[in-house]
């Protein structure tokens, strides 16, 4: 009930911390995964091309 | 001059075509997502009967269009994957699943949040909103079945096949509203004219143009990491200046 009251007095305020904060936070967090992701897959791939040169 | 498309379906000559495009989709969906919003948020009117609470269209529908169009892609590479077993294909179809889940969980999310204001509940059962939830579930599935095989190639004929039966599933959502009596409004934009306001309109365009040009620049760097991953044995890799 509290949440009917505050949202109907705050519109602008509930839109943006609900739908348009939590998509960025998101998208966000979705392009920092893939850059971790690529980070780790580089690393890797210099560990391998490390070991095959030691070889 | 002619370009010569099939080049562009080797991962070796995809890659760095992919490293060179990714800076300018990231940098045009920036300013294209400053620009709906402003429009959306300072230019658009409030709406007659929502008030201001008709602003979440902004991102809610360019989402629910994202997702269904992503799925019809992811689906089209995994099937392009499967016929002609064609290694980037697949990479693409992997690539594009993560942000087409969140795209459709963005897009149910923001629906609950119109939803509660509008019809008093976050959630109804009604056709569009639970074939869009089958959507999410289909995405979730393709990733899950991909990452449970080991051997990269039976996980993407495997993944291929679910993509492509469960593309039935984007028609049922996108005609979901004219064929069952549902909750859910109908479109808004028809080929034979709208009522929206002409700001309103500039916004939602904006956006969706936004949300599709940074869904292109997260798969391509997605897609990047796996052709990495996935070509690290060959002598191709070990010879990218980012490697050494």
């Amino acid at each position: 009930m509290g949440l009917d009251i505050w949202m109907r007095e705050n519109p602008l305020t509930y839109i943006w911390v609900g739908s348009y904060a939590v998509a960025f936070i998101i998208f966000a967090v979705e392009i920092a995964m893939v850059i971790h992701k690529r980070k780790i897959t580089l690393q890797q791939v210099r560990l391998m091309r490390e070991a095959s040169e030691e070889e | 001059m002619a370009i010569n498309w099939f080049k562009y379906s080797a991962p070796t000559t995809f890659y760095p075509l992919a490293g060179k495009l990714i800076p300018w989709f990231a940098i045009s969906s920036a300013i294209l997502f400053a620009v709906g919003l402003y429009i959306g948020f300072v230019v658009a009117p409030s709406d007659a009967t929502q008030g201001e609470f008709y602003r979440i269209i902004f991102i809610h529908v360019p989402s629910s269009i994202i997702s269904m169009f992503l799925y019809l892609i992811m689906a089209g590479y995994a099937a392009l994957g499967l016929i002609f077993n064609t290694r980037l294909s697949s990479m693409m179809a992997s690539a594009i699943a993560p942000t087409g889940a969140l795209f459709a969980f963005i897009s149910l999310w923001t629906g609950a949040l119109w939803g509660k204001p509008m019809w008093g509940a976050w959630w109804v059962w009604d056709a569009r909103l639970t074939s869009e939830l089958i959507l999410l579930f289909l995405y979730l599935g393709f990733i899950a079945l991909h990452a449970s095989i080991d051997d990269p190639r039976r996980a993407d004929r495997a993944a291929a096949l679910l993509a492509i039966v469960g593309s039935v599933n984007v028609p049922i959502i996108y005609f979901s509203v004219k064929w069952w009596n549902t909750l859910h409004q109908g479109s808004t934009i028809k080929y034979s004219g709208t009522s929206m306001h002409i700001a309103m309109q500039q916004a939602m365009f904006t956006m969706l143009a936004a949300c599709w040009l940074y869904a292109i620049a997260i798969a391509l760097m997605r897609v990047r990491s796996i052709i990495l991953e996935r070509e690290k044995n060959t002598k191709w890799i070990t010879e990218l200046a980012e490697v050494k």
